[in-house]
C-alpha cells in the first residue's frame, strides 16, 4: 500500500499530512508507506501509489491519476483523515 | 514507520524569539499577512526579504493550499540562499483575512517557517502536529495577549512528544 502526501513544495504541509495519516492508519492497523512529495512530480512519486492525499485546492494541478485523490480540509482532524482513509481503503 | 518510533524522529522546531512574534497585527489582505509572517522571521535573524517575496509567490502559483486548517495559514517557501537559519514566526491578526480557501477562510494566525534543508523542513514541520493536533491550539493562539501565551502554546509539541 503506498500512499502520496501532495503538497505545492513538498516540504510543507504535506509533511504534516504524512505524519497525520501515519498516526491514523497506525490506529486502523492499516500497513502502508506514506512518502510526502509536491505537485511537480506527481506523475512520478505517484504513479505506483493507490492514494493521493492532498488539499482541495492542488486538486485542480494533480490532474488526471489511478490513483484515490483524498482531499482533506483540516489537516490536523485525525477523524476527518481517519474517516477518509477508511473509505478509501475499505 | 508509524507509532511510536515515528514520533520519535520529529525534530524540534526552530527557536521562537520574541522578534518573530507578532500579535494583533493589521493586515488588508492575504499577502500583507504573509508578509506581515515574513518580516517577522527577517527581524529574526532567520531569512532575508527575497524569502518573503518567494512565500508570497508561493500562494500565487498554487493557491491557498497553505491554509491547513480552520483559521490557520502555514506560511513557507522552499529552502534557499535567502534562509540564513531555521526559522519559525507567529503572526495574529486583529482582522482575519481569506486567503480564498474553500473550507478553511478566515485566517486569523499565520505561521511563518523557514529552514535551510529540505529534510529539516519535512521533520520539524512533522513536529506542528504535534501543537495543532490539539484542537484548542489555533482559538488559543488567536486570542493570545502576550509573546509569553504564544511561546507556551507553541511548546506544548515538546511535552507531547516526550509524554
Amino acid at each position: 500500500m503506498k500512499i502520496v502526501a501532495i503538497c505545492g513544495a513538498g516540504i510543507g504541509t504535506s509533511a504534516i499530512l504524512k505524519v497525520n495519516a501515519e498516526r491514523v492508519l497506525d490506529r486502523l492497523d492499516i500497513e502502508a508507506d506514506v512518502t510526502a512529495s509536491d505537485v511537480a512530480s506527481v506523475r512520478t512519486t505517484a504513479a505506483d501509489a493507490q492514494v493521493i492525499l492532498t488539499s482541495p485546492e492542488l486538486v485542480d494541478a494533480i490532474g488526471a491519476t489511478n490513483a484515490d485523490v483524498v482531499v482533506i480540509d483540516n489537516y490536523f482532524d485525525l477523524s476527518e483523515l481517519e474517516a477518509k482513509l477508511e473509505a478509501a481503503l475499505g | 514507520m508509524a507509532g511510536a518510533a515515528g514520533y520519535a524522529e520529529t525534530m524540534p522546531l526552530p527557536p521562537l524569539p520574541e522578534s518573530a512574534i507578532a500579535l494583533a497585527a493589521h493586515a488588508s489582505d492575504w499577502r500583507q499577512a504573509v508578509e506581515v509572517a515574513g518580516s517577522a522571521l527577517e527581524r529574526s535573524g532567520a531569512t532575508l526579504h527575497s524569502y518573503t517575496a518567494r512565500m508570497v509567490e508561493m500562494i500565487d502559483e498554487f493557491g491557498a493550499y497553505i491554509v491547513i486548517a480552520p483559521g490557520l495559514a502555514l506560511a513557507h517557501a522552499r529552502p534557499g540562499p535567502d534562509v540564513l537559519a531555521d526559522g519559525l514566526s507567529v503572526v495574529t491578526l486583529v482582522e482575519p483575512v481569506a486567503f480564498g480557501h474553500p473550507h478553511n477562510d478566515p485566517v486569523g494566525v499565520v505561521i511563518g517557517l523557514a529552514v535551510a534543508t529540505p529534510d529539516a523542513h519535512v521533520t520539524s514541520v512533522a513536529e506542528l502536529a504535534n501543537i495543532f493536533n490539539d484542537p484548542g491550539a489555533i482559538p488559543a493562539l488567536a486570542e493570545a495577549a502576550t509573546v509569553a501565551d504564544v511561546q507556551r502554546i507553541m511548546s506544548a509539541g515538546k511535552e507531547e512528544a516526550e509524554r
